[in-house]
């Protein structure tokens, strides 16, 4: 149906990287495609990066562990740092500029540099600048259809915070739109 | 059939044992499978079971042999080094006759060791659950679904033998979510005569006991037990076999390892090396029949571990010499590649060319 994603997001504990991913993994459920989700559970969690990886594929997964991804979500400059020569020749690099002030160019990568934070405090979005960036990579490489995405939200979203589906959808447009 | 969701294997583990009838829980937090302890405590008080979270996991595994002693469907769980403090129990356990599931979501060791996922406690697992004369069923999941269907299928096999079951899992398999179809309810359970239940005044009392100070008593029930061992051995092997009936090189590789020796296989195959892989899903008894089956075709063996190399050990039993066996492992709670894994296999078919040409 569609090529196999390695993709990795990282960031700093609390600004939803693993949320963002599981956005995109319950994508991969609705379309019935093999897939895996598997989050850095180090130390480095309590207040420092996270990171997870989501492989979306038509073969059985091997490893889940992404360590050369396809695409890239970076949400701050040590994630930046510390992944952006690992992403294959073709791949694509979606970085929050607010908080990932220096990056440079990488041959053969395609770099989208959207201020995704503050982009979503503009629209009163607090907190889903992942979500944004989300929207972006979908923008970049479509890695489901665009209905599935909006329906994985409304899967992803527990229901104590209902509130929340239609601001993830807003910011899903708006990172698709950047 | 149930809808398939998006779980972690930590709580298809804990989801799976309760539609197997486990009303009991008890256990200690450690990473990496804490979210395991934490699904049971939202869950049990809901299904009317019980949730509790004991002062150590010594105290965990002896609550587990008094609610199995009762004639409940137990489980326990913990991770590597809180393992080795239940093994007293898990041996008590053995010598009772006791049913019940154990999970370890191994990290890294020896010592405190990492919170990284490993494969470091196989020889544990296999050999030394514990003193004393005995085994227990291991099983080895590699994906989420097979987490949860190997957890449901453990309650059966631990009531059907009278025996511990330990699923031995990974940090890797524990913390990765992956769609799962959860299994069905079990609405009835098999009866346990046996249990100390309450006699009532009906019936000669139950004893449950693992103390026999004739030496000659205690040496029958031994051999009884082992009798029941080699029906084991006998008819629960299991093991999964990809592209083997050709294979030049035949890599075995259980739990997450064989995700990344399947991929290296596949990738091979692709380079046009004739490479399969052996996965076992039971690691006791460990599934001879199945490399016995290779053993006259393939012409190198090659054990894939997230450990400094165990398994290869019971690889060399059935292969006994016949073949030449290698290891691969990466430990300390890094996960192998599968172009690492691929290398090495390039290696030894560069080797097999070489003497094939001599």
């Amino acid at each position: 149906m569609g090529a196999t994603h390695n993709i990795l997001l990282a960031g700093f504990g609390g600004q939803g990287v693993l949320f963002a991913g599981k956005v995109i993994a319950t994508a991969g459920l609705i379309e019935n495609r093999e897939l895996s989700w598997l989050p850095s559970y180090g130390p480095e969690m309590r207040g420092g990066t996270a990171n997870c990886s989501v492989v979306l594929s038509d073969e059985p997964i091997g490893s889940p562990l992404v360590t050369a991804p396809s695409e890239l979500i970076v949400m701050n400059q040590p994630s930046f740092d510390k992944f952006c020569n690992a992403v294959v020749p073709g791949g694509v690099i979606v970085a929050d500029a607010t908080l990932v002030p220096n990056t440079a160019e990488i041959e053969g990568v395609k770099l989208c540099c959207i201020p995704a934070t503050q982009m979503a405090e503009e629209a009163g979005l607090k907190g889903l600048a992942n979500i944004i960036c989300v929207g972006k990579l979908f923008a970049e490489v479509g890695f489901c259809d665009k209905e599935t995405l909006f329906a994985a939200i409304d899967k992803c979203v527990p229901p104590r915070k209902a509130a929340m589906i239609e601001k993830n959808k807003q910011a899903l447009e708006i990172g698709m739109n950047a | 059939m149930s809808e398939k969701v998006l779980m972690k294997g930590n709580e298809a583990l804990a989801e799976s044992a309760i539609r197997a009838g486990c009303r009991f829980f008890f256990g200690y937090p450690i990473t990496p499978q804490t979210e395991l302890a934490a699904y049971m405590s939202k869950r049990m008080p809901k299904e009317g079971g019980t949730y509790l979270q004991a002062e150590s996991e010594i105290a965990a595994i002896n609550m587990v042999y008094g609610a199995s002693a009762a004639g409940a469907r137990v489980m326990t769980s913990s991770s590597s080094p809180g393992i080795s403090l239940k093994t007293e129990g898990i041996s008590y356990m053995i010598g009772a006759d006791l049913p019940g599931v154990i999970i370890n979501v191994q990290r890294g060791g020896p010592g405190l060791g990492g919170i990284q996922p490993s494969q470091s406690d196989y020889w544990q697992a296999t050999r030394a659950l514990g003193h004393g004369d005995g085994q227990i069923i291991v099983l080895a999941p590699s994906t989420v679904q097979e987490m949860a269907d190997l957890a449901y299928g453990a309650f059966d096999l631990a009531d059907q033998y009278r025996t511990p079951v330990m699923i031995l899992a990974d940090g890797m398999l524990g913390q990765m979510m992956e769609p799962v179809v959860l299994p069905e309810r079990r609405d009835s359970l098999p009866e346990k005569p046996w249990a100390v239940t309450g006699h009532k005044g009906q019936r000669p009392h139950n004893v449950v006991n693992s103390l026999y100070l004739t030496a000659d008593e205690l040496e029958r029930l031994n051999i009884e037990r082992f009798e029941r061992y080699e029906v084991i051995k006998r008819d629960e092997q299991r093991a999964e076999c990809v592209m083997t009936e050709d294979a030049d090189i035949v890599l075995v590789a259980f739990g997450a390892s064989s995700r990344i020796a399947r991929s290296a296989v596949v990738h091979a195959r692709e380079k046009g090396i004739k490479a399969g892989l052996i996965r076992p899903i039971t690691l006791w008894p460990f599934p001879k029949d199945a490399i016995e089956a290779t053993v006259g075709t393939a012409k190198a063996y090659l054990s894939v571990e997230m450990n400094m190399g165990q398994m290869v050990d019971d690889v060399r039993l059935v292969v006994n010499g016949r073949t030449p066996v290698e290891f691969y492992g990466r430990t300390g709670g890094v996960i192998p590649t599968p172009a690492e894994v691929l290398a090495k296999i390039e290696e030894m078919n560069a080797e097999l060319s070489a003497k094939g040409g001599e």
